[in-house]
Order: C-alpha cells, then sequence, then structure tokens
C-alpha cells in the first residue's frame, strides 16, 4: 500500500496518461475530472478479462441479491416449523428442494434461514463500512491537510479508539440501549473509523507538500474547496480499496459479535449468529453451522479478491499490468500474484 | 534511548488514560451488579448494603478517585465474585495468553517466512499464484466458524485432540491450529510482497554476480531487507493476540485474559476487567518498544534516536490493515 501511497501522486502533475487503454483525457481540470472520464467506462471491461476478480464481483453481486429479494421469496420458509422434517440431512433430493441443505431440529429449512440471515448480515456491514468510511476519511483528509494540532488531536483520538477494548463498548450499548442492528452498526463503524482515519491522513499529508495543491493554493483557493477538488479525488481509490477489505473484516466481527451472543440477538438471524446457534448440535447436525460459516469464508474471500484487483486497477500507475493487449496470460496470471 | 523511552512515555501516557477513566465509566453504565449477584428476593436494605460494602453507592467522580488512589498504591480492588484481588486474578490468567499468543507468532512467522519467499522467487509462477489463494483464504476464515469445524473434525469425528482444556500437548493443538491462520495469511502476503521488491533491487544483482548462491542471496541479501514491512504487520498482530483472543479463548475454555475480560464483562465484575484492561494495555506499551529496537536491530539506518520519525513512518505503514500491505511487482 506504500506502493500506491508514492505512486499515486503521479497522476496528479504530469498530464501524461499512463493507460495504453485509450481514452485520451481532454485538457483534465483536476485528477477527478481525469478520473472519471477515463476509468468508468475502462474499469468495468477490465474486470471482465480477469477471472479472479470476476468471479468475486459475481458472487458479492449474488449475495446482494440474495439479500434484497430473497426474505420476501423464502421469509416463510425460514420461520416455517415441520416437526416431521426435524434434523433432517443435506443434499437428499427425497426432502424437496427446500430442504436441500438440511433442517435444524425444528424442522425449519436451514436454505431459508440462511437466505434470511444474508439480509441482516449485509445491513449491519454495508452501513457499518459506509458509515466509517465517510467519517473516517474526511476526517483523515483534513487533518492531514492541516498539520500541526489538528493532525495530532486526530492521531491521539484514534489511538484511544483503537486501544479501546470494543467488546465492552459492545456489552455496554446492549445492555443501556436497545441491541437494535442500529445500535451494532454504530458500535462496528465507531471502531473501524481509525482506520480511514489513519490511512487518509497519511496519504493527504503527504499530498499537502505536492506542487498542485501547492499551485491550488497559490491562486487562493481556500482550504475546504482544496481538499474537496484537489485531494479528495486522488484518496479514494485508496479509500475505496480498504473499505473493500473493511467490508471483510466487519463482516466477521459482527459474526464474532453475534457468536458471543452480544451481536445480533433472535428472532432475528445473522451468518455468525447461525454459526453460533448450530454449535450444540455440532455433533447430531453438522450441517446447521457447517453452512453459514462457508457462507462467511464465500463472501469474504469473495471481497479480498475484488479488493486485490481494485487495489491494482484504481492506480494509474499500475492499470496497464490489467489491460496489456494481446496478452492474456500475462493479464489472467497478474491478480493472483497481486493479490494484496 | 532514554529520550526515546521519555518520549514514548508521554505519547501513550494520554490514549492509556482516556482508556481507563473510559472503562471505568462505560462498566458502571452495564448496570446494577447487585441485580446479579444478590437473590431475586433481596430486599432494598440488602441491595443498599450491597451497594455500600463494594462502595458503589458513592458518585461516580468518587468511586474513580478512589479507584485511581488504591492504583498508585498497586491497590487494584477486589472481584465482586470470588473476592480475591483483581490483580491476582489477571496476572494468573495472562501467562495462558501469552504462551498462546507466542507460540502462535513464532510458528506464523516461520512458516509465513518460508512460503513467501518460496511465493516471490518465481513470481506469477504456479506455487505463487496458489500460495496467494490459500493465503487470502487463511486470512478471510472467521476463528469461532474454523474453531468449531476443527473441533467437529479432530475432536468429535477423529478423537485425536480434545475439545478443551489445557491440559498435556494435544490441548494446544487446536487453538493454536485455529489462531495460526490470520497472522500467517497477512504475513505470507507481507512478505511476498516485500520479497518480490526486494529480489528485482540491484544489490541482488549485484550479489548474484558476485557468485553469491541462491539460498545466501535469499536469506542474507533479500530476506533482511524484506524483514521490516513483514516486522510491523507482525507486531500489530501480535498486539492483537495480546489483547487476548477472546473467542477462541472461550470456545476452547483457554483460562487466559479474553476470557476473564469477557466473563468480567459479563458478571459486572468491574475490578477485574479495569485490571485486565491495565495489564494488556501495559504489555502492549512493552512490546511497542521491543518492536522499535528490533528496527534498528534490523535497520540500522533506524536508530531509537530518531523515535519520532520512525512512528510517524510507522503510523503511515500502519494505517492499512495487515491485509493490504505493500504489493509491488
Amino acid at each position: 500500500m506504500s506502493q500506491t501511497t508514492q505512486d499515486l501522486p503521479g497522476t496528479g502533475p504530469d498530464g501524461t496518461k499512463k493507460t495504453p487503454a485509450g481514452h485520451s483525457a481532454t485538457e483534465p481540470a483536476s485528477p477527478a475530472r481525469r478520473e472519471a472520464k477515463s476509468t468508468t467506462p475502462n474499469l468495468f471491461r477490465l474486470l471482465l478479462r480477469d477471472k479472479f476478480a470476476c468471479s468475486g464481483a459475481v458472487v458479492l453481486f449474488v449475495v446482494l441479491l440474495t439479500a434484497a429479494f430473497g426474505p420476501a421469496l423464502m421469509g416463510d420458509l425460514a420461520t416455517k416449523q415441520n416437526l416431521l422434517f426435524a434434523n433432517k440431512a443435506p443434499f437428499n433430493p427425497a426432502n424437496g428442494w427446500e430442504y436441500f441443505l438440511g433442517s435444524d431440529s425444528l424442522g425449519r429449512s436451514v436454505l431459508g434461514r440462511l437466505v434470511v440471515a444474508t439480509r441482516t448480515t449485509l445491513l449491519v456491514a454495508v452501513p457499518a463500512v459506509a458509515v466509517a468510511m465517510l467519517i473516517g476519511s474526511l476526517w483523515g483528509v483534513w487533518a492531514g491537510y492541516h498539520r500541526g494540532w489538528r493532525e495530532n488531536a486526530s492521531m491521539r483520538i484514534a489511538d484511544v479508539i483503537m486501544s479501546f477494548p470494543s467488546l465492552l463498548l459492545a456489552v455496554v450499548v446492549l445492555y443501556v440501549f436497545s441491541p437494535s442492528i442500529a445500535n451494532i452498526v454504530l458500535i462496528l463503524a465507531l471502531t473501524r473509523i481509525p482506520i480511514y482515519l489513519r490511512t487518509a491522513r497519511a496519504e493527504s499529508a503527504e499530498l499537502q507538500s505536492r506542487t498542485f495543491v501547492d499551485a491550488a493554493r497559490t491562486f487562493g483557493a481556500r482550504p475546504n474547496a482544496i481538499i474537496v477538488r484537489h485531494v479528495i479525488p486522488v484518496v479514494t481509490p485508496t479509500i475505496l480499496t480498504l473499505a473493500t477489505l473493511e467490508f471483510c473484516y466487519v463482516m466477521l466481527a459482527e459474526s464474532s459479535l453475534s457468536f458471543l451472543g452480544i451481536g445480533i440477538q433472535p428472532p432475528d438471524v445473522s451468518w455468525g449468529l447461525l454459526v453460533s446457534q448450530g454449535r450444540q448440535y455440532l455433533q447430531t447436525a453438522w450441517w446447521l453451522s457447517i453452512f453459514p460459516g462457508l457462507a462467511i469464508v464465500i463472501t469474504a474471500i469473495s471481497a479480498n479478491l475484488l479488493a486485490a484487483w481494485l487495489r491494482i486497477a484504481t492506480d494509474p500507475s499500475q492499470r496497464w499490468r490489467l489491460a496489456v493487449p494481446g496478452r492474456k496470460k500475462l493479464i489472467t496470471r497478474i491478480p493472483a500474484k497481486e493479490s494484496k | 534511548m532514554l529520550t526515546y523511552l521519555r518520549k514514548r512515555i508521554v505519547s501513550s501516557a494520554l490514549p492509556l488514560v482516556v482508556v481507563i477513566v473510559g472503562v471505568f465509566a462505560l462498566a458502571r453504565l452495564t448496570g446494577n451488579p447487585a441485580s446479579l449477584y444478590l437473590p431475586l428476593n433481596a430486599t432494598d436494605q440488602m441491595r443498599a448494603d450491597f451497594a455500600a460494602r463494594n462502595g458503589l453507592d458513592q458518585p461516580l467522580l468518587v468511586q474513580m478517585a478512589d479507584y485511581f488512589g488504591g492504583v498508585l498504591q498497586l491497590d487494584f480492588g477486589t472481584s465482586l465474585r470470588t473476592g480475591e484481588s483483581a490483580a491476582a486474578m489477571a496476572l494468573r490468567a495472562f501467562p495462558a495468553t501469552l504462551q498462546l499468543a507466542a507460540t502462535t507468532m513464532v510458528i506464523a512467522i516461520v512458516l509465513a517466512v518460508i512460503v513467501g519467499s518460496w511465493a516471490a522467487l518465481k513470481p506469477n509462477g504456479i506455487a505463487d499464484r496458489i500460495c496467494s489463494f490459500v493465503s487470502m483464504a487463511a486470512a478471510s476464515i472467521p476463528d469461532f466458524w474454523l474453531a468449531i469445524v476443527g473441533i467437529w473434525v479432530f475432536a468429535i469425528t477423529l478423537g485425536w485432540v480434545p475439545t478443551s482444556g489445557v491440559a498435556g500437548a494435544a490441548a494446544w493443538v487446536l487453538p493454536i491450529g485455529t489462531l495460526v491462520m490470520r497472522p500467517f495469511g497477512a504475513l505470507v502476503q507481507v512478505v511476498r510482497g516485500a520479497m518480490v521488491s526486494a529480489l528485482a533491487e540491484p544489490y541482488i544483482k549485484l550479489a548474484r554476480s558476485k557468485g553469491a548462491s541462491q539460498s545466501r542471496v535469499v536469506t542474507r541479501h533479500a530476506l533482511r531487507n524484506a524483514a521490516a514491512p513483514a516486522l510491523t504487520v507482525a507486531g500489530d498482530l501480535t498486539v492483537g493476540l495480546v489483547n487476548g483472543a477472546v473467542v477462541v479463548e472461550t470456545i476452547f475454555g483457554w483460562p487466559g485474559i479474553g476470557k476473564l475480560m469477557i466473563d468480567s464483562i459479563l458478571q459486572r465484575d468491574f475490578a477485574v476487567l479495569q485490571a485486565c484492561v491495565l495489564l494488556t494495555a501495559l504489555a502492549i506499551f512493552v512490546l511497542n518498544i521491543v518492536i522499535d529496537l528490533l528496527y534498528a536491530l534490523l535497520d540500522p539506518r533506524v536508530r531509537p534516536a530518531s523515535a519520532a520519525s520512525r512512528r510517524r513512518a510507522k503510523a503511515s505503514r500502519a494505517a492499512v490493515p495487515a491485509q493490504s500491505a505493500p504489493a509491488n511487482a
């Protein structure tokens, strides 16, 4: 990542495009505009050319669709109890498709519960990442641009948050407020803000001494305008990549909290809670906790693959690796090698 | 060295104090321990007595002043649950966590250096791609799930190891196997990335042209230069482990500080919780100093005298979580 930090600013001052994939940008006013013009159509095509990242994106898309429409289609299935079908083993077509992934001790379909849990899991992870990213990166960019006491104070606050036992925070919220999804989102967002804060601060502190920022300052642009027009566009790719990785982390963190009994509370279900509930039936019904865990692992790996690709794709000095024409071998190879 | 220590203490003192005060206040927000420790039909008088006996009837500020007064005299209070000294309980649990953390990190580092360097020898080769995918998968598996699968396969189905406890060497296998995964996955990626860029440096060509053997080039020239980024990430990972691997300790019934912490949170055992937080914060403080010294040992350019610049360098490097370590070609 330090590589990215050094390379990114290279896009700012020098006007040459390093992407050989065409689209020579016409008179870029700011890095932001050039990024937007040249990469938006490119990125999608680049993604299609990369098997690993593409499959990761497809999996994430399917998970997203499941979360959006699954509960409406399978909500009844998840709560319907049928004691005749209790503790059915998975992969037995004789039980019908509803019980393809088995059933729990009350005869509820594991498949249905997994689908419903998908929505809860995403409803926690996505807003938590979004909130932490917005607050943390804006704060970090601001602190890094101004340096001095604002930077020091921000870093100390980040230190405090980082060294605070997040479990305690979760328990406090659980007992003092209600253990609702919104509160869990708040805790997770709060504890992850320092990650973005530090990254954004480091990049922005480095950027503010660059010539193009200096030039803007000389022209009399106000700090906020410089931050919005010149600093944020350069920092954005790094932050977005980081957010993809963080999605993975936040999902695991929510699962851990739910597993310990201080996250999502029944009757809501999340993947982590399903693993936890299935734990006591491990000897008799392994599928109850194995499948939700697999769902977590697959989603996490997909997010990781996509993040690894994003890191190269959003870095103008490395993007050419993904787009070398006529050398398919290299193109398919790079992502695996470049993974994180 | 002394200036360095002084700076270090000053810069970590403030966060530490804020955390302790925060823990103190937040813990008391979680509810009155009286309703947990007294029978359901306890009278108001009994509740008042209980609060008075444990100093819980005082205003929060007075309680806090009392507590910090005690801490200065190395009195960390007594546990509500057992009546034992909180410091003794925390100190008894800590070695178990430290042993677990140390063993895990040693195994993870050794494996990661071997696998990562091997993968970096031929970037884009088959071995490299397999290593990349395996390390990514290892870093993405939730530890509680891995622990459960481990118990199911190795303890229940095969019966090779016990499901929990600390008796005998076999009991160590599952907790360590579970904990090793994430540090291993993260470190392989860092070591590989750093080794790939180190092996592309001119001094490697020079060493090769001098006729140095492959193993000498890799271990003496490249690895030594690739060690710094790996050390940063390894340090952060160790901090996480020292903080107590709560989930893994809970599942395997490991009597470590993480389990003690979550138990004391759930049991409203405030003194024990505060002792645990203090102890781990202290350990992490020492650990960070050791990491700084290791840096100086590895790289003559980094000397403890310039601790400030090193901290700045670390901040920018640590700004990025373990997984997204340098991935240069």
